[in-house]
């Protein structure tokens, strides 16, 4: 009997011990949080949606732009100016257009975009005949996709640049198209090889989706094993980070 | 009642007890074994000069003795006796071996290699024995006769197979690798060719001669193949070159970008294709027949690598959420985990015991960030990891050796890139391959 509470008393010095120490470990990890005034209730940020029906439409047709907002105190949207804080219009874009909403509010402001894509007739322009322009015509009308650090969705430059080439290539409908996909020296060469593949296809994708005929083109991924610049600077590294239109002869 | 109390103190202690215990473990593992650093003493074995058995063994013999040396000091589980400390005796049989002369200080060996190496006809031939310098009575634990061609080459492989055999009766019972491998990439002249060398970077020469880039060979299981992958007219395609024929042979293209081969140890193929129009992993066999699609992710998935263990799982970098990562997964595609927390994490090889990931990693990745890419280990049950390599320059591309005992990797890259070797634990450093040197992948055994 006495042993027994001598041990049970033994154990439960060893539980306490063992408490102590545990709420030591515990208290070296958490630092006593700096103190930090409580904000003043802010101005509820402003929200914005805009939407478009519909969101392709061949030249001539128009689309109605739908917009909702809250909590702003005025609204505008680039190429139409400023509108009500909610509401719809009709606009007839000549070409695709990245609809742009801006709502200004006390606390701050908030914006949306949407893009319109306008399908534009292939317009039948000197070219069709069968000779292939040459490489700097070529180049001039149908400009090079730059893209973000190890980044492969196209950035707007992308889209303007893309959108260009696919009416380039809608007017031309004998050139037959190669895109490399092209990476800048840094990180691996495996992987850059599988993310220049993904930017070669980005352009793709906006090209067909833009009219193009996918059987026109093909798409090689050179990673970073081709280079345009071989220093070591970001704008050399931007410059490696493209996707390059070619002339598939 | 007093005793239901104690009972609950008793109850409560075991538990407090439980998770003390619990963390204490937690916090007293916080390495990662290799297998290199055991804690075990390194054998000490001296590797005596061999004695010449016919006057024109004299550069043979000088060869042999240093690529014995050198394998010997290189396997990672030996304290080597320096040659300078070595006694003036050159014992060339069991009976001319004089054990008090290796066993007093400061030779000190357990064990010593020893033998007699002679030229007959245009053959080598090698007599080799080992002594237990503490069993005076039979000391003799190894006596083998080695015969190869007559030149410098047949020399070096004696002295690998020796090595071998030593490191197979006295390393833990794990065959020895100074007969394995090194495939690496190779750029000159603008072009990027194949190339193999031996596991200590001696006999480097081209495989290939294709006139254009190629990249991430990987030698099959049974050292028959080579897969790569190799750009051609539709970009980058995998290509086989047969060892036993010394030429390409077919592969059938699946359409779209196929990159970063790797075998199974049962002899299939896992690779990067984007014939969907994005990189995904497929798994063939070895001819590229049957393939099918494990990974369904938007964004780049490459670089596979199999577990060499079991030949069930699969490890591979992803984009699928920004900077690339390194994931592991089923063979079948199921049970997806990702292994690094951040950073930029490519190039992954998993040990021949199935227990670690060794790969390349920039933690602090981006422009202006501090730090660089370095070689790191992760053991795979705990994702606890360490890092190998520092400040020595980019490195990129680490491949396990067969025994896992060491990792050979790629320092720096493109033209100025070179081919280095090192332990599993970082220790013993050293340059294979220089420069354009890139790409390595060490043989299966």
């Amino acid at each position: 009997m006495r042993l027994q509470t001598t041990r049970t008393k033994s154990i439960v010095t060893t539980a306490m011990a063992a408490m102590l120490l545990l709420a030591g470990c515990h208290k070296k990890q958490s630092a006593p949080p700096p103190y930090t005034a409580p904000p003043a209730a802010p101005a509820a940020a402003p929200t914005a949606t805009l939407t478009a029906e519909p969101a392709t439409i061949d030249l001539g047709q128009s689309v109605v732009l739908t917009w909702h907002t809250t909590n702003a105190t005025s609204v505008s949207i680039d190429g139409v100016g400023p509108v009500n804080l909610n509401g719809t219009t009709n606009v007839t874009p000549s070409n695709s257009t990245n609809f742009h909403l801006v709502a200004t509010g006390d606390g701050g402001t908030a914006d949306a975009n949407f893009r319109v894509t306008v399908r534009v007739p292939a317009a039948p322009v000197a070219g069709t005949s069968s000779d292939l322009p040459d490489d700097a015509t070529f180049h001039a009308a149908v400009p090079d996709v730059f893209f973000d650090y190890d980044s492969y969705d196209l950035n707007p430059a992308g889209h303007t640049a893309t959108q260009q080439a696919a009416t380039y290539l809608n007017q031309h409908s004998n050139i037959k198209l190669l895109i490399g996909g092209y990476c800048d020296e840094r990180g691996s060469a495996e992987y850059n090889l599988a993310l220049g593949e993904n930017r070669a296809n980005a352009a793709k994708t906006a090209l067909v989706n833009a009219g193009v005929s996918a059987s026109r083109i093909r798409v090689i991924s050179y990673g970073k094993e081709k280079q345009f610049c071989t220093e070591q600077n970001e704008s050399c590294w931007q410059q490696n980070r493209r996707a390059q239109f070619n002339i598939d002869r | 009642m007093v005793n239901r109390t104690r009972l609950n103190l008793v109850k409560m202690a075991a538990v407090v007890g439980v998770m003390f215990l619990g963390s204490a473990a937690l916090h007293a593992q916080d390495n990662v074994f290799t297998g290199t650093n055991t804690g075990a003493d390194r054998i000490r074995i001296a590797a005596a000069n061999f004695r010449a058995g016919s006057a024109d063994a004299g550069s043979l013999k000088q060869t042999f003795d240093s690529v014995l040396f050198n394998d010997l000091q290189n396997a990672g589980v030996f304290d080597l006796v320096s040659k300078s400390m070595q006694p003036q005796s050159m014992p060339g049989t069991p009976q001319e071996m004089r054990l008090d002369e290796w066993t007093a200080a400061p030779v000190s060996a357990a064990y010593v290699a020893f033998g007699s190496l002679s030229v007959a006809g245009n053959r080598v031939v090698v007599n080799a024995y080992v002594d237990d310098t503490h069993n005076a009575q039979y000391p003799q634990v190894l006596g083998k006769q080695y015969t190869e061609a007559g030149d410098d080459n047949g020399a070096r492989t004696i002295a690998h197979k020796l090595a071998d055999e030593i490191i197979l009766r006295l390393g833990g019972g794990i065959p020895g690798i100074a007969e394995s491998k090194i495939y690496f990439v190779h750029a000159g002249g603008g072009n990027k060719e194949i190339w193999m060398m031996d596991y200590d970077g001696a006999n480097a020469h081209a495989v290939t001669h294709l006139g254009t880039i190629s990249l991430s060979p990987r030698v099959s299981p049974d050292n028959s193949r080579i897969a790569f992958s190799s750009l051609g007219r539709d970009g980058f395609q995998i290509r086989m070159y047969s060892l036993l024929l010394n030429r390409p042979i077919s592969f059938p293209s699946g359409g779209g970008t196929n990159l970063s081969p790797a075998w199974s140890s049962n002899g299939q193929l896992a690779y990067s294709s984007s014939r969907t129009g994005d990189p995904e992993i497929y798994i063939t066999d070895a001819n590229g027949s049957g393939a099918r699609r494990v990974t369904n992710s938007r964004g780049p998935d490459v670089s596979p690598t199999w577990n060499p263990k079991t030949g069930s799982q699969i490890a591979f970098i992803s984009g699928r959420s920004g900077l690339p990562q390194v994931y592991i997964m089923d063979a079948d595609g199921a049970g997806v985990q990702r292994m690094t927390d951040g950073g930029y994490a490519t190039s992954v090889s998993w040990s021949p015991n199935g227990q670690f990931l060794a790969f390349a990693w920039d933690r602090k990745y981006g422009p202006g960030a501090p730090g660089g890419q370095d070689i790191y280990v992760m053991e795979i049950a705990s994702k606890r990891w360490i890092q190998l390599t520092n400040g020595i320059g980019r490195c990129d591309f680490p491949s396990w050796s067969p025994d896992g005992r060491h990792i050979v990797f790629a320092v720096g890259s493109g033209a100025r890139a070179e081919v280095w070797t090192m332990l599993a634990d970082g220790t013993g450093k050293h340059k294979l391959a220089g420069t354009g040197s890139d790409m390595p992948n060490w043989s299966f055994r």
